[in-house]
């Protein structure tokens, strides 16, 4: 009836898992308690949950990031305390088959539920914006990528509690991830959370290319597009090639673990090495999807914060769009050692190298765009100048690994580690902070409390590198990575300071809780009234804070970079006297349900409980075919009540009122 | 320049390689302190590529926090140019100089790939010694197919002379490394790969999988001991006398998945063994008539 589902599922033998457990359980019950004694159910589910706007979209997908970077976050504590506990005899308090998860859902969870929503998030309540667009082309296939997105997490977070999560690494290397060496589900649960949720984000691609290529207002020819949407619309073109490749190679392990197939295998044919360079031609080209948008991010931030056009648009948009070339074949790179040959080893360390160039003028761009101009060193730019200060060091770590015999001593170690944290958290992990801080106004309605921003910005910066430059060190000491226990002595030290590293990204976290907590409590006083809190140059700046459900009032009409600048400049009145009816999609809720029943085909799935999946899978089929016959998808938002929001934000001519 | 001058000076010049002594103080960074002419080779690659990019990236570090510095908003006597965004000279330079150094970097990429490729014999005048390498759950399997002997966790070497690894595993994939000598690369079951090491210095060094492979990863270590020419054949012959035996059957029980294995010594290594191995014909499931009887037909 219930598969391989039993009570022994549960971990209750476990104090560490169920503490967590415990902790999580107590979070959701206290959420659904106060919406229940709030009694917003209905506003809950008629505004957010079945909503096709892409700003509260966005913002959902924010706050399922923001959950997801303190859950991964509490892996990363629990991965540095063993290693700078399990020195000589002291095994440390996790034993290998729990460190083993903990390591693999730190990836798994890092990458694909903090990482992905952050950057989907914020193009999300920020493209259509910047582009003049209403709404993004396919706004209820938004809310499904969501939802989508969602149950994925959900599935990850409940393996925690039910059964247990893949020991084979955040990329399931095979065979290690085939039933032979994983008879386990926890292979199966990082498999069908990554299925759902690399759909979703493959809908998200189709979703925002169309809406950057169809939905620009009138004048943004693509060489009049902030470099955000430049960055945004590479990133998804990469999203579209690469992750089908994922949807495929988990589907042939899939078939390798349910059907007995042996695409993967070590017997019968099977190919292992296959596996590897199928993940990983996805793989690269998935952390270039990463951190495109937040290079577009860090250029709307410079110039906005230097009063300055940005220094060589064109040779950033070239540069983005080289990199996202060069991305896709690079791959190899991430196993030199694998016995290739060094005529192939060469042309993927070259071709790796290469990207630094591109990536190198943007970083030259990015400095010259400060130059001669009038530097506001607010948090967004605090974490732009943090991170043009390490990804510079991370990218030449990268170019000295991109060398296939440097490599050799190098590939799995610790340094390997610290390398892709240096650009993953002086890149991704700072620019979504950067991006928050700097959009927050337009997002919420209210900035992000400056104080506090700060000190979290030194938490993380000098954090990242009390954690780091030691895992540096140890990599060139010959320390591999995954390791739950060494006895050499002379890494412990080293370890420890690691350890004490993440513990000042831990205040670091902390003070950005507090600062969200403060911010909200001050909301009423810091108020966003004027839309434009930065003097801003795109058209976001442009339309009220929130942004109003249709954004804009009357759609603008662009004739040059930094549209908003040249309005601005102009003296563009941003009132209007005359209002017309706006179309609007209705919020419906195939989204959620289809959302829904995709997460229970994957449990399902999970635990071999056939009859369950086919209802879950059924339930997917009919609701999409359901919607398909459901005409009331739209409706006219009347000039009266158009009037009326811009009313509220003074955006109406005086005589016309 | 007077002599209290000259003191200090010759003081100072005394101190400039400190840095480097503190660095490599007690020997323990394995990848700076090689021991053999590889793991030298590829250190240069790190020095050189680090060196190289320095020149780029320290002046960008620098700047970054210059600049933003200088043209702070509170600066009102600094230039300000807000216009300003193009111009085609400094845009060549900037897209010149990293092209530049990558250019550099891609023919050290070009000759080293090709000279320090792993399958690549070292030339040398001495005859090599080639040892078989099976990785197992989760131990190493060392056999020495010329004296047919065998060692678990334990890998003799003799100093100078050229060392042909042969590797492969009986199990998930998993990296033969030796961090003092250099150069690792994949063990993969039914597949072999080489790596030609050699170690110039005595002594003992660790030895590791360097990718992960399941529960008893962290444990799956082993000693390499580089010996003198004499050493290595007094050790040859004191393994020669080990009481077990590895043949098929003796693998069967060993390839069982054990953790933190201890050293252990085998003579009468079955011939072929290892390429039964390689062929999957030992793997769990395989009857052993049939290994037998390829066995036969092979050798």
């Amino acid at each position: 009836m219930f598969g391989k589902l039993t009570l022994s599922a549960i971990p209750y033998t476990n104090p560490i898992i169920m503490g967590a457990v415990a902790f999580m359980a107590i979070c959701v019950v206290a959420i659904l308690g106060a919406i229940t004694y709030l009694g917003k159910w209905k506003y809950l589910w008629t505004e957010w949950l079945t909503s096709v706007d892409h700003k509260k979209i966005g913002i959902m997908y924010l706050i399922l990031a923001v959950i997801m970077l303190l859950r991964g976050f509490a892996d990363a504590i629990m991965m540095r305390t063993q290693q700078a506990l399990a020195y000589g005899s002291n095994m440390g308090y996790l034993p290998p088959e729990h460190f083993d998860q903990v390591f693999s859902a730190h990836g798994t969870i890092m990458i694909f539920f903090m990482a992905m929503p952050f950057i989907i998030g914020l193009m999300n309540c920020i493209l259509p914006l910047q582009i003049g667009a209403r709404d993004v082309a396919f706004p209820l296939m938004n809310n499904l990528s969501f939802w989508l997105t969602a149950a994925g997490a959900v599935l990850v977070n409940i393996s925690l509690a039910v059964g247990n999560f893949s020991r084979a690494g955040w990329l399931g290397f095979a065979p290690l991830s085939e039933l032979h060496y994983s008879p386990g589900v926890g292979v199966d649960y990082w498999i069908w959370a990554l299925q759902i949720s690399g759909i979703g984000t493959t809908l998200t691609g189709v979703n925002f290319i169309a809406t950057i290529l169809k939905m620009r207002a009138p004048g943004m020819t693509l060489m009049r597009m902030p470099v955000f949407v430049w960055a945004s619309l590479c990133t998804n073109i990469l999203i579209v090639a690469a992750f089908p490749l994922l949807t495929v190679t988990l589907g042939l392990l899939t078939m390798d673990r349910y059907l007995g197939m042996h695409f993967f295998s070590n017997s019968l044919g099977g190919d292992p090495m296959m596996y590897i360079n199928l993940i990983w031609i996805w793989g690269h080209p998935e952390v270039y999807i990463l951190i495109l948008p937040l290079f577009g991010v860090y250029s709307e931030i410079v110039p906005t914060f230097s009063g300055k056009r940005l220094f060589g648009y064109t040779s950033m948009v070239y540069a983005t769009m080289a990199i996202a070339l060069l991305s896709l074949i690079v791959w190899l790179h991430h196993f030199f050692t694998m016995g290739n040959g060094a005529d192939v080893n060469t042309f993927f360390g070259i071709t790796t190298m290469i990207i630094a160039v591109p990536t190198g003028v943007k970083i030259f761009n990015w400095l010259l765009t400060m130059y001669r101009g009038r530097v506001r060193l607010d948090t967004p730019m605090l974490w732009t100048i943090g991170f043009l200060i390490t990804f510079t060091l991370g990218g030449m770590s990268g170019v000295l690994l991109a060398e296939p015999p440097a490599d050799f001593v190098l590939h799995n170690s610790l340094f390997l580690v610290a390398h892709f944290h240096n650009v993953i958290i002086g890149g991704v992990v700072f620019g979504v902070f950067a991006g928050l801080s700097y959009w927050a106004p337009k997002i919420f309605g209210f900035p992000l409390n400056e104080r506090l921003g700060r000190w979290a910005f030194w938490c993380w910066f000098v954090g990242f590198y009390v954690a780091f430059m030691p895992l540096y060190a140890l990599g060139l000491m010959g320390a591999t990575r995954r390791m739950d226990h060494y006895n050499v002595a002379e890494w412990h030290p080293l370890f420890i300071v690691a350890a004490v590293g993440a513990a000042i990204i831990f205040v670091g976290i902390s003070l950005q809780v507090a600062q969200v907590i403060v911010s909200i409590a001050q909301r009423e006083r810091t108020r966003d009234l004027t839309g434009d809190p930065w003097n801003g140059r795109t058209l976001e700046w442009s339309i009220p804070s929130p942004a109003p459900a249709y954004n804009f009032a009357r759609i603008p009409v662009v004739r040059e970079r930094d549209a908003f600048w040249d309005m601005k400049q102009r003296g563009v009145d941003l009132k209007s006297s005359t209002f017309v009816p706006i179309h609007m999609p209705r919020n419906k809720a195939a989204g959620f349900i289809i959302g829904g029943c995709a997460f229970v085909l994957a449990f399902a799935m999970v635990w071999h409980i056939w009859w369950l999946a086919i209802a879950g899978l059924a339930g997917v089929i009919v609701t999409l075919i359901r919607h398909a016959f459901d005409d009331d998808r739209d409706y006219h938002l009347g000039a009266d009540e158009v009037r009326r929001v811009e009313g509220l934000h003074g955006r109406v001519e005086a005589r016309s009122m | 320049m007077n002599r209290s001058a000259r003191t200090w000076l010759a003081r100072f010049c005394r101190l400039l390689p400190l840095p480097a002594t503190l660095l490599l103080g007690g020997c323990h960074w394995a990848l700076l302190d090689p021991k053999g002419p590889i793991g030298m080779d590829e250190r240069w690659i790190i020095e050189t590529a680090a060196g190289l990019m320095l020149l780029v990236v320290v002046p960008v570090i620098v700047l970054a926090v210059v600049i933003p510095w200088r043209y702070r908003a509170s600066n009102t006597r600094a230039t300000y140019q807000p216009e300003w965004s193009h111009s085609n000279k400094i845009e060549a330079v900037m897209w010149s100089i990293p092209i530049a150094i990558v250019a550099v970097l891609a023919v050290i990429c070009w000759r080293t790939s090709h000279e320090l490729d792993p399958f690549r014999p070292i030339p040398s005048t001495q005859k090599p010694v080639h040892i078989d390498a099976v990785a197992l759950d989760w131990k190493w399997l060392f056999i020495y197919p010329d004296q047919h002997i065998a060692t678990v966790n334990e890998v003799a070497m003799p100093v100078g002379v050229p060392v042909v690894f042969h590797i492969t595993s009986a199990t998930v994939m998993n990296s033969f490394f030796i961090p003092r000598l250099g150069s690792q690369i994949y063990a993969m079951a039914n597949m072999e790969t080489a790596d030609n090491l050699v170690a110039s210095v005595p002594g003992t060094y660790r030895g590791i999988s360097a990718n992960f492979n399941g529960d008893g990863f962290s444990g799956m270590t082993f000693k390499v001991k580089a010996m003198s020419g004499d050493d290595f054949k007094r050790w040859l012959a004191r393994t020669a006398t080990a009481k077990q035996a590895l043949d098929a059957d003796a693998y069967r029980t060993l390839e069982k998945a054990s953790e933190n294995v201890p050293v252990s010594y085998y003579s009468n290594v079955t011939p072929g063994l290892f390429r039964q191995i390689v062929m999957g014909r030992l793997a769990p499931g395989r009857l052993m008539a049939d290994a037998a009887t390829s066995t036969a037909r092979r050798d």
